[in-house]
């Protein structure tokens, strides 16, 4: 098993295409930061255009950690496409070059070969995610600094110690990460009916749009389904930065206002992942190889 | 003889239309270069194929070193080596990292001078660090037989190895298949839609049309130029056929399917009126009685469309 997770990976990062992902979230992140270094100051104006009559903030509110949130939102959405990339050709690329029969007629089951390119899929996503904390949170840590964090969301406003952000991002990180490999799973799922890369990629593109299309729908009839849809869930590493308050409303540091939301979430998606796989060997070996 | 390959009652139906491999059965014997014969369409990569566990049969054993194949696939597959049609390789990598990578996956450590010896007997070695991208039809395929070859397999399988290959690039796999057998001892099956490619290796072989088994047996017998192949034309060819195989004459039969228009036969020329006359007494109306040329007169005339009702 360990050799082939080795021959998998070894192949992965031996293609070009392998380094568009890392290259595109590279580019994304510095246009971002350069934008914001530049001209910072007029996006926060405009965002805090409607609270600066009724709110006195003192102190460095564009710092890393803001940038590194106000990142994750635009990027965590156009991750999965870069995901899909890899994942959703990991058996339909093998059939297209026709080397899934070489690889199936080498001395392992099936269900181990699938397993290890699964795993290789999941530690390119991982890296994938690492690379983007890399470069969005300690690239700007490194350029923006670092003070209290000031979020805004729909209704309210939270403020974050500095002391207490650091470990938020790491369970956002690990929480995306888990995100993340649902797609990939979903991806390598599709990946088992195509003999080409392009029909798996943009089925599970297709298909994480149409969720989350479902999933923010407020049609109630829809709300049924909601919960047991992963897109719903994949935005859960927003929890980790809502903080919990005492009767006094004074924020309780190291608090998260609902756990439970995350757990709920991360067991979701953990379910998906699972069932994606389990499907995929369940189709796989009955598959007749004819490309 | 012990057979490498047991094959009996192998059938292959595509849903419910398409039969593509219909009760097929012969055995390879070990040291043979087995020849797998028939146009294509007639059944020979999906039997390959079946060989090697890539599509499930409908019907049918298939036993390989004496195993079946489907309760021991791995410790099967670990002795042998395949290329099936097309030379299939990732055309981003070079040859040698080609070769390093199925090497791994066969569960052999070779080291990086073994890996370059083993491209130098495919004549590969000067273009070892270069991208397979790069390579013509011909190096493809003799990069594919090297990594067939990486695990040293006892029996290997080659799917119409010369597929768009040069003159020289056939006489090349020509050789080697001959190399294997000769001087190494391997077990090879190889197959072709040609005749005269066979005709040069293979040791035994089988003709095999839509899916059919139509002839099993030795080379030297088969392709014997002091016999010819006789199609008979009778009345009746089902009783005809039955009537031959109960008489002395049964194992000059080439083919018994009720289906054909003739009755195809193989034996020596001078006999060919005692034939006629053993054909009468038995009570069969006796159209024509028909010599052939050669063994390819009549594989194209046994595999022709044409001949069907």
């Amino acid at each position: 098993m360990y050799s082939l997770v080795q021959v998998e990976l070894y192949k992965i990062f031996k293609r070009p295409r392998t380094y568009i992902a890392f290259g595109a979230v590279a580019a994304l992140i510095g246009i971002i930061q350069f934008g914001l270094k530049l001209d910072g100051k007029s996006y926060l104006d405009f965002m805090l255009n409607d609270l600066s009559s009724s709110l006195e903030i003192d102190g460095k509110i564009l710092n890393g950690y803001l940038v590194c949130y106000v990142m994750l939102q635009l990027l965590l959405v156009h991750v999965p496409l870069l995901i899909a990339l890899i994942a959703a050709d990991m058996i339909s690329g093998e059939a297209n070059m026709g080397t899934l029969r070489l690889l199936l007629i080498k001395p392992y089951s099936r269900t181990t070969l699938l397993l290890a390119k699964f795993i290789a899929a999941t530690i390119y996503t991982l890296l994938l995610l690492v690379w983007l904390a890399i470069l969005a949170l300690f690239g700007s840590m490194l350029l923006f600094g670092t003070d209290d964090m000031f979020l805004l969301k729909t209704s309210y406003v939270v403020l974050l110690k500095e002391s207490d952000v650091f470990w938020r991002y790491i369970g956002a990180f690990g929480f995306a990460a888990l995100a993340m490999t649902t797609v990939a799973s979903l991806g390598f799922f599709l990946s088992v009916f195509a003999e080409n890369s392009i029909g798996p990629i943009v089925a599970t593109m297709s298909v994480i749009v149409f969720f989350t299309i479902l999933s923010t729908l407020n049609i109630p009839i829809f709300n049924l389904i909601k919960p047991y849809l992963f897109t719903t869930h994949m935005i859960g590493w927003k929890e980790f930065f809502d903080i919990k308050v005492n009767d006094s409303n004074e924020a309780i540091i190291g608090s998260i206002q609902n756990p439970e939301k995350i757990i709920k979430a991360a067991v979701v998606l953990f379910v998906h992942t699972i069932g994606f796989f389990v499907a995929t060997v369940l189709v796989f070996r009955k598959k007749d190889i004819l490309s | 003889m012990s057979s490498v390959i047991q094959v009996r009652g192998l059938t292959k139906n595509f849903g419910q239309q398409f039969t593509a491999v219909n009760d097929l059965s012969f055995s390879v014997h070990k040291g043979d270069v087995y020849g797998f014969l028939g146009q294509n369409g007639a059944g020979k990569s999906t039997t390959i194929r079946m060989l090697l566990s890539l599509i499930e049969p409908t019907a049918g054993e298939i036993e390989i070193f004496g195993l079946p194949l489907a309760a021991n696939r791995s410790a099967i597959m670990q002795k042998v080596g395949a290329v099936i049609e097309k030379p299939a390789m990732y055309e981003y990598l070079t040859a040698y990292q080609n070769l390093k990578i199925f090497s791994a996956l066969s569960g052999v450590s070779k080291s990086k001078t073994q890996l370059l010896q083993e491209l130098d007997v495919v004549g590969l070695a000067t273009r070892a660090q270069d991208n397979v991208g790069t390579f013509s039809q011909g190096m493809k395929q003799r990069l594919a037989i090297a990594m067939a070859m990486v695990n040293d397999p006892e029996l290997i399988l080659l799917d119409e190895p010369t597929n768009g290959l040069d003159p020289q690039g056939i006489a090349d796999i020509r050789n080697l298949i001959l190399q294997l057998s000769r001087e190494q001892g391997k077990t090879v099956l190889v197959s072709s839609h040609l005749l005269s490619e066979i005709e040069q290796v293979a040791t035994r072989l089988i003709i095999i049309d839509k899916g059919c088994k139509l002839v099993e047996g030795d080379s030297k017998e088969l392709f014997d130029t002091s016999k010819t192949v006789v199609a008979i034309q009778t009345l009746d060819n089902k009783q005809a056929t039955e009537l031959l195989l109960q008489s002395s004459w049964a194992k000059q039969v080439l083919v018994n399917r009720s289906k054909d228009k003739e009755i195809f036969m193989q034996l020596d020329e001078k006999y060919l009126p005692n034939l006629h006359k053993n054909l009468v007494e038995m009570g069969i109306g006796v159209l024509s009685v028909k010599p052939m040329h050669s063994l390819e007169d009549y594989f194209l005339q046994i595999t022709s469309t044409q001949k069907y009702v």
